[in-house]
């Protein structure tokens, strides 16, 4: 029995060194061992996808406040001016030839 | 084959350091092939441990007393099931466990999020594997299950108390809470490390945040009900120390499920949120600690260990470790983004989350008291159920007020007058309740009162949630009010599944004001034929019977129950001697009314010489309320946790935009 637990350990032993090392084990090569980061553009660009994203989420809540009648009239015109501003920048500095003011949200999903 | 599961262990502990020193070193120089290298040991450890769990368990099915552990916790009459159970029911087995949890969701989730881990969060694999490592080595070093002896010819057997089939479940799902607090841990520290600020973290980490806070959430209730029907003394929740220890964790875990919804929304609150996550974690490893040092007696507590010094130890290195790192990406933390208004549904949010906070602190200060007492004066103190009683309710009723008035906010600001139109239906519905139960005499409890208008009022306001949200989808023309309001929750399961476990939380503060203020209770001593009044109930001392049952011997009281004259059937309460175990457990009786979710709970205490026997029964109005509402949370968190296709699909969207970024 002891044998049998012996010869299974030392197999799984074996095996455990042959997965951790099959990346080195790869043919061919990979041309690029380094690990991907962003450049500080592409952390901006980052940073306005999160932005757009945000505004444009904001926005759909703010509709779906207004409708459920969460939100008063005025609140609801004093907010929704800055959100379509701060999305059309976020879209604009993201594709500056297509980016334009979002319309009001037609169809209004819930928000979360 | 102890051997082989002592092997399996050593492998599991290498593979695991290798995941932490290969992986950081990895992730320090940017080298990817060394970071897959460390991913796949992460992978391999998983099996490796689960090798060495299914070497226990067959031990277990065998009873291999040659195995230590085997020898002390189980004997050849404890039933199959119980004989199993006891993997977690001893120290080394619990510590298994958790490696075995924790290599398993760790693995699982950095598969899952392979690539996002090889590009952006390298850090997220050697941080796993550190923690891992740390159980790894008090599982090979201090505290092996695979220990071996010369084999006796029976076992010492298992706890009685443990003998309880929510003892089956109860430990693991706790696990499953505590160890899933890991991942969040773990991907959020990964974050900091690699110096990302965005919140791909926190998309990564979202379903296992909410799966482990469900599992940690519905185990607390588990352990509940087995106190409940196990300790025998009446209550559900005692404010026991091993108790708070799951509770603490819980309460951290429910207030980054609020916070970080205000980050996602308005980029807020990212420090705050780092802290809690770090919390959380360090306060499961609290839990763990206090569950198995053996340093605070408790009911639950089951072991007296050496293993204290190294946890305390532990916590310390992660308490110490997060709280540099947060501070060193302070300023890639901190938001420019301000709360535009103290009426606003982030203000609700945050206002939530210093209240939960503040009572986790609370019950963290309880529990540590005695310590602390003992160690600076030599004095052993207890803190009793007052203190947490105290502010239970001092934190808990505002808590339970932002329930009903959170939802109804709008996000960013709202004025008072909408504020007011919002509230009037809640607010109106709660006095018409409040006025109801005083001409009902609930009066009697002022406390029991307050909870019942405020639970009203958190109710009123969910309902009113769904009316609003279906009427706004049927003006949009979605159909019939059904598809109105399967399409509402359908498109939103986050914000409605949250208001299911809303109303999970107020039917079980309903249970706990049902019991805790309005139950009765009468003891007696009876000789056969005298009866007994509790409430409306009757009971009859009809004599006493003994069985011999598998593993033990019960001896029971047999009462009569009858209310208004109606004969309700006969209830059995007494005990068991465990031969094995020497011991004895009071096994109660428990008479459930569905229709008016309360229990007739018998004990009875003492048998006398004279025939005679010492009865204690207890009237618990709508106790069963309580483990409703633990199936309401399971229903309202697995609204939360199905996948959204249209989300799924705006994100693969999102991601597909961040991945040209990236060089994968």
């Amino acid at each position: 029995m002891e044998t049998v637990a012996v010869l299974l350990a030392v197999l799984l032993a074996v095996a455990a060194v042959a997965f951790v090392a099959r990346p080195f084990l790869a043919e061919p090569e990979p041309e690029d061992d380094r690990i991907g980061s962003l450049t500080p553009a592409e952390q901006e660009r980052l940073r306005l996808l999160e932005r757009r994203d945000r505004a444009l989420g904001a926005l759909k809540e703010l509709e779906f406040d207004h409708r459920t009648g969460k939100i008063a009239d005025a609140d609801y015109e004093a907010s929704v001016g800055p959100l379509r501003r701060e999305a059309a920048e976020a879209m604009r500095a993201l594709e500056p030839q297509t980016a334009s003011v979002p319309e009001p949200v037609e169809k209004v999903d819930a928000p979360a | 084959m102890p051997g082989l599961g002592s092997a399996a262990l050593v492998v599991a502990f290498g593979l695991v350091l290798y995941a932490a020193l290969a992986g950081g070193y990895a992730a320090y120089r940017g080298r990817r092939r060394l970071l897959d290298s460390a991913t796949n040991a992460l992978y391999a450890s998983f099996a490796s441990v689960l090798l060495a769990a299914l070497v226990l368990l067959a031990a277990l099915a065998r009873h291999d007393f040659t195995f230590s552990y085997v020898a002390s916790h189980t004997s050849h009459e404890l039933p199959l099931g119980y004989t199993l159970a006891s993997f977690w029911s001893g120290q080394e087995g619990s510590l298994l466990l958790w490696l075995l949890v924790l290599t398993g969701i760790g693995s699982a989730a950095v598969a899952l999020n392979r690539r996002l881990i090889r590009t952006v969060l390298p850090w997220t694999v050697p941080i796993l594997g550190a923690i891992a490592s740390f159980f790894a080595l008090l599982l090979v070093f201090v505290a092996s299950p695979f220990a071996t002896q010369v084999a006796p010819a029976d076992g010492a057997g298992m706890n009685p108390s443990l003998q309880n089939p929510y003892m089956l479940a109860h430990p693991p799902l706790l696990y499953l809470g505590y160890v899933g607090l890991t991942i969040p841990f773990a991907f959020a520290m990964g974050a900091l490390a690699s110096g990302r600020a965005d919140e791909r973290w926190i998309i990564a980490t979202r379903r296992w945040t909410l799966a482990s806070w469900t599992f940690l959430g519905f185990a607390i209730l588990l352990g509940a009900k087995w106190a409940y029907e196990e300790v025998g003394w009446g209550g559900w929740y005692a404010w026991d120390p091993v108790e708070n220890a799951a509770l603490m964790p819980w309460l951290v875990a429910t207030a980054y499920l609020h916070s970080v919804m205000v980050q996602e929304k308005k980029n807020m609150l990212r420090v705050w949120n780092a802290v809690l996550v770090a919390g959380a974690f360090c306060l499961s490893l609290f839990g763990t600690f206090l569950t198995r040092s053996g340093v605070i007696n408790s009911i639950h507590s089951f072991t007296q260990s050496s293993i204290g010094a190294w946890f305390l130890g532990f916590i310390a290195v992660v308490a110490g470790a997060s709280t540099a790192l947060i501070l060193y990406r302070l300023p890639l933390l901190r938001s420019r983004t301000r709360l535009e208004s103290l009426i606003s549904r982030e203000a609700a949010f945050l206002y939530n989350n210093l209240f939960l906070v503040a009572f986790a602190l609370t019950v963290l200060w309880g529990v540590i008291y005695p310590l602390v007492s003992e160690a600076v004066r030599g004095v052993a103190v207890t803190v009793g159920a007052p203190y947490y009683d105290f502010f239970g309710i001092a934190f808990g009723l505002p808590l339970v007020l932002l329930m009903g008035i959170g939802p109804l906010i709008a996000w960013r600001r709202a004025s008072l007058r909408a504020l007011g139109r919002s509230l009037l239906w809640p607010a109106g519905t709660a006095v018409i309740v409040g006025i109801l139960l005083l001409l009902g005499g609930a009066g009697s409890s002022p406390a029991g009162l307050v909870g019942y208008t405020f639970a009203s009022f958190v109710l009123a306001a969910i309902v009113l949630e769904f009316v609003r949200g279906t009427r706004a989808r049927h003006a949009l023309g979605d159909g019939s009010w059904f598809a109105s309001f399967t399409s509402l929750v359908g498109r939103n399961r986050r914000r409605y599944g949250g208001y299911v476990v809303h109303a999970a939380i107020v039917l079980l503060l309903v249970g706990a004001v049902g019991i805790g203020g309005f139950g009765t209770t009468r003891e007696a001593k009876l000789a056969q034929g005298q009866s007994l009044q509790v409430g409306d109930y009757t009971l009859t001392y009809l004599g006493s019977q003994q069985e011999r049952a598998a593993n033990s011997q019960e001896l029971r009281a047999r009462l009569a129950v009858s209310r208004g004259g109606d004969d309700l059937g006969t209830v059995l309460a007494g005990k068991n001697r465990y031969f094995a175990e020497q011991q004895t457990s009071n096994e109660v009786a428990i008479r459930s009314d569905w229709l008016r979710a309360e229990d007739l709970f018998v004990i009875a205490d003492q048998f006398n010489p004279d025939g005679s026997v010492f009865v204690k029964a207890l009237v618990n109005p709508l106790v069963n309320l309580i483990w409703l509402a633990g199936l309401l949370f399971v229903a309202g968190s697995l609204i939360t946790l199905w996948p959204d296709a249209r989300e799924q699909r705006r994100l693969a969207r999102r991601f597909a935009e961040e991945g040209a970024l990236a060089r994968a």
